[in-house]
């Protein structure tokens, strides 16, 4: 019988972009004001997509689904959910 | 003390841009225990919305290696893996830290379809995890009825609301005599966070389920996902609690609900978020079908009260 080559064998490997570029989904972005920030990561702990960077608190736009969990439940108001173009 | 958000390790199990929608619970949930499960970990999953999530070959959204395997099988799966591992451990073939097993699966792979094979591995104690993370519908097929969908629901094959109230799975499991048993929900990381890391440190069948708000499903804004889950449990419609080897304990803010120390809020506000209830509590009988619901609520909380005083 044939061997069966790497590629058609059903085996994935831990990937990021599994579903794509997932950031084209986004119909609104979040922009955070850094000055209003505290910092407190609540952005970060609730980001489904694992794309908030909890230190510089900064947003991996290229995954970001545009979810706006992060803006909902960020206490002070830093994240505003920006129409994108 | 419960681990506060900043004591959270980094480590990120869920890969950035996998294919579960955007605000999803069970994606959120699976994140956070990523966190405490670290790496050395193996994942099995039965059909659902986690494994639509895992994104297309040859790539995995799941930093572990994941199994995707049949829906009533999860208990039995995980069985045979824990064993395998035991076996391997025995012969020398599996030296170190072994990995932990958990099942991830959906409220219907839970509740119904999957309940035989895993009452099964809880009456064996294998030694693993199973996660139930629960969207009270099985979503992944379109939102139909689940033995987790609250009484009062839409669903595609509940057109008028269902007339059965939920079962209490949680209660059900712990009535397996098993090590530990847990709920816990996505509003409250640093609670679920502990709860994993004490379950990985114990032997034997483990239960976690976890309220998992669908946006879709429950048809609420995307952005509400912890809201949502927020107002669950200060409704007193989902309630945080632990069992270790039988003994219930309540964690807050539910334990103050149970203790009567603060009032669980009306469950109107709660159910009047979600197009769910809403779009069936428009009709003349609305009054009469919120009080079933939180006739529902009620029975649960004097239930589960009571219940936790008995230990051995
Ligand atoms: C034996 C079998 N029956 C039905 C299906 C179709 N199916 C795939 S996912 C799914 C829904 C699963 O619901 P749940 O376990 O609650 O997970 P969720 O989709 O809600 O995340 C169904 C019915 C299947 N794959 N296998
Ligand atoms: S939730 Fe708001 S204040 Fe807190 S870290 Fe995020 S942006 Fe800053
Ligand atoms: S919009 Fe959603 S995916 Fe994007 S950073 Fe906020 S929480 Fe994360
Ligand atoms: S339908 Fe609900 S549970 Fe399923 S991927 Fe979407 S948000 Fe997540
Ligand atoms: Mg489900």
């Amino acid at each position: 019988m044939k061997s069966v080559t790497k590629a058609y064998r059903p085996i994935s490997w831990p990937t990021k972009g599994a579903g794509g570029d997932t950031g084209s989904w986004r119909t609104h972005r979040p922009v955070v004001d850094i000055r209003i920030c505290t910092k407190c990561q609540f952005c970060w702990v609730y980001c489904p997509e694992a794309v908030i960077d909890r230190h510089e608190i900064t947003i991996d736009y290229r995954y970001c689904k545009g979810c706006g969990v992060c803006a909902l439940e960020c206490p002070t108001g830093a994240i505003t959910m920006e129409k994108e173009e | 003390m419960t681990t506060s958000i900043k004591q959270l390790p980094d480590i990120e199990q869920v890969l950035s841009g996998n294919g579960a929608c955007g605000g999803c619970p069970a994606t959120m949930a699976l994140r956070i225990v990523g966190k405490a499960l670290g790496s050395n970990a193996i994942m099995l999953l039965t059909p659902s919305c986690s494994v639509a999530s895992m994104g297309m070959t040859p790539k995995l959204g799941y930093n572990w290696p994941a199994i995707n395997i049949c829906f009533a099988t999860a208990g039995s799966s995980g069985s045979g893996i824990a064993h395998a591992l035991e076996i391997m451990q025995e012969k020398g073939r599996l030296q170190g830290e072994p990995p932990t097993v958990f099942c991830w699966v959906g409220d219907g792979g839970t509740y119904d379809i999957g309940f035989q094979a895993l009452s099964a591995a809880a009456e064996r104690n294998d030694n693993m995890i199973f996660f139930c993370y629960n969207n009270e519908a099985y979503s992944n097929t379109g939102v139909q009825r689940s033995g987790a969908t609250p009484r009062g629901s839409f669903t595609t094959t509940t057109p008028a609301g269902k007339r059965q109230p939920k079962k209490n799975m949680a209660l059900l499991m712990l009535e397996h005599n098993i090590p530990y048993v847990a709920t816990a929900t996505v509003a409250y990381p640093g609670d679920l966070y502990d709860k994993v890391v004490k379950a990985k440190s114990i032997p034997g069948l483990k239960y976690i389920e976890i309220l998992a708000p669908c946006y879709l499903g429950w048809q609420f804004d995307m952005p509400e996902t912890v809201q949502m889950s927020r107002m669950a449990v200060r409704s007193g419609a989902w309630l945080l609690w632990e069992a270790d080897n039988g003994k219930i304990s309540f964690n807050n803010p539910s334990s103050l609900i149970i203790s009567g120390k603060k009032d669980a809020a009306p469950v109107d506000e709660y159910l009047m978020k979600q197009g769910r209830f809403k779009r069936l509590l428009k009709g003349p009988d609305a009054d009469q079908r919120i009080a079933e619901i939180q006739g529902d609520i009620d029975r649960e909380i004097a239930f589960m009260r009571e219940r936790a005083k008995i230990t051995f």
